[in-house]
């Protein structure tokens, strides 16, 4: 049963993926992201990691996406601007080296998962990703990244607003 | 259970279309969304180690992860617009100069 939602989730972000990628129109990439990132919340909470598939939901398929869209209607794009590529060679190039670089990931996990202490399905607890486990681990022991990701955020807000400034 | 290689293997084909994504397209927004895709395909694999594993250490990078994405959003979308305001394009073939 988990198996066939797993299954059915990874067809639906996968495709959706091909999609991202392959529109003329970026509104409608946009909408396919959003597509994406929900089927991945969806295997998060699969998993068990309720907290992060939560977060999956309200920051990406939320707030990036508004992000995103938002630009684009500013931008307001014409849809023929891109048009067909110059470089044909480049495409197949592209193709190609993906291809190689897919197929050396299978490889590597592959030899990853058979040599060395396995690690299926150890204990796979379902409260570990509770939010609860996640802010015990995130205040605890890894305060200090915590921190240094708010004064990453604080950078990144000064930095949008001197970027779009016109004059100062 | 879904056996861990299972997510690793869907990690690993959404990480090559966001590789394919950035390559083949002209449009700086998408390839923007592309190198989304990237960074959730990698937190796809961190969730599902860190769930097999029983640590929760996994989780908290892809806190950290999340955090970082919407900073380098936000930041990016404004590079864009200011690109699209003194080039009237959008296209990255067309942003090959540092300075005009």
């Amino acid at each position: 049963m988990t198996l066939a939602i797993f299954l059915a989730l990874a067809t639906v972000s996968v495709i959706s993926a091909i999609l991202v990628i392959s529109q003329k129109n970026s509104v409608i990439s946009a909408l396919y992201l959003v597509v994406t990132l929900a089927s991945q919340a969806v295997l998060y909470f699969l998993l068990g990691a309720t907290f992060i598939g939560v977060l999956q939901i309200i920051v990406y398929a939320g707030a990036i996406m508004v992000l995103f869209l938002f630009v684009i209607m500013l931008l307001n794009l014409k849809r023929d601007e891109f048009g067909p590529d110059k470089k044909k060679g480049q495409r197949v190039l592209a193709f190609l080296l993906t291809l190689f670089l897919a197929i050396e990931i299978l490889a590597a996990l592959k030899i990853g998962l058979s040599g060395g202490q396995a690690v299926t399905g150890v204990s796979a607890k379902l409260s570990i990703g509770s939010p609860v486990e996640v802010a015990r681990s995130l205040f605890i022991d890894y305060l200090y990244p915590f921190e240094i990701v708010s004064i990453l955020l604080l950078v990144a807000i000064l930095g949008v607003i001197v970027l779009v400034k016109k004059r100062f | 259970m879904v056996p861990l290689a299972y997510y690793l293997t869907l990690s690993a084909l959404l990480f090559a279309i966001g590789v394919v994504g950035v390559l083949i397209n002209r449009n700086a927004i998408v390839i923007f969304m592309s190198i989304e895709i990237m960074l959730n395909a990698v937190n796809l694999s961190l969730i599902a180690f860190s769930q097999f594993m029983g640590s929760p250490a996994g989780q908290v990078i892809v806190f950290l992860v999340m955090a970082v994405a919407a900073a380098e959003a936000a930041v990016g979308l404004a590079i864009i617009v200011v690109i699209h305001r003194t080039r009237e394009s959008i296209n990255v073939d067309d942003v090959n100069l540092m300075k005009w």
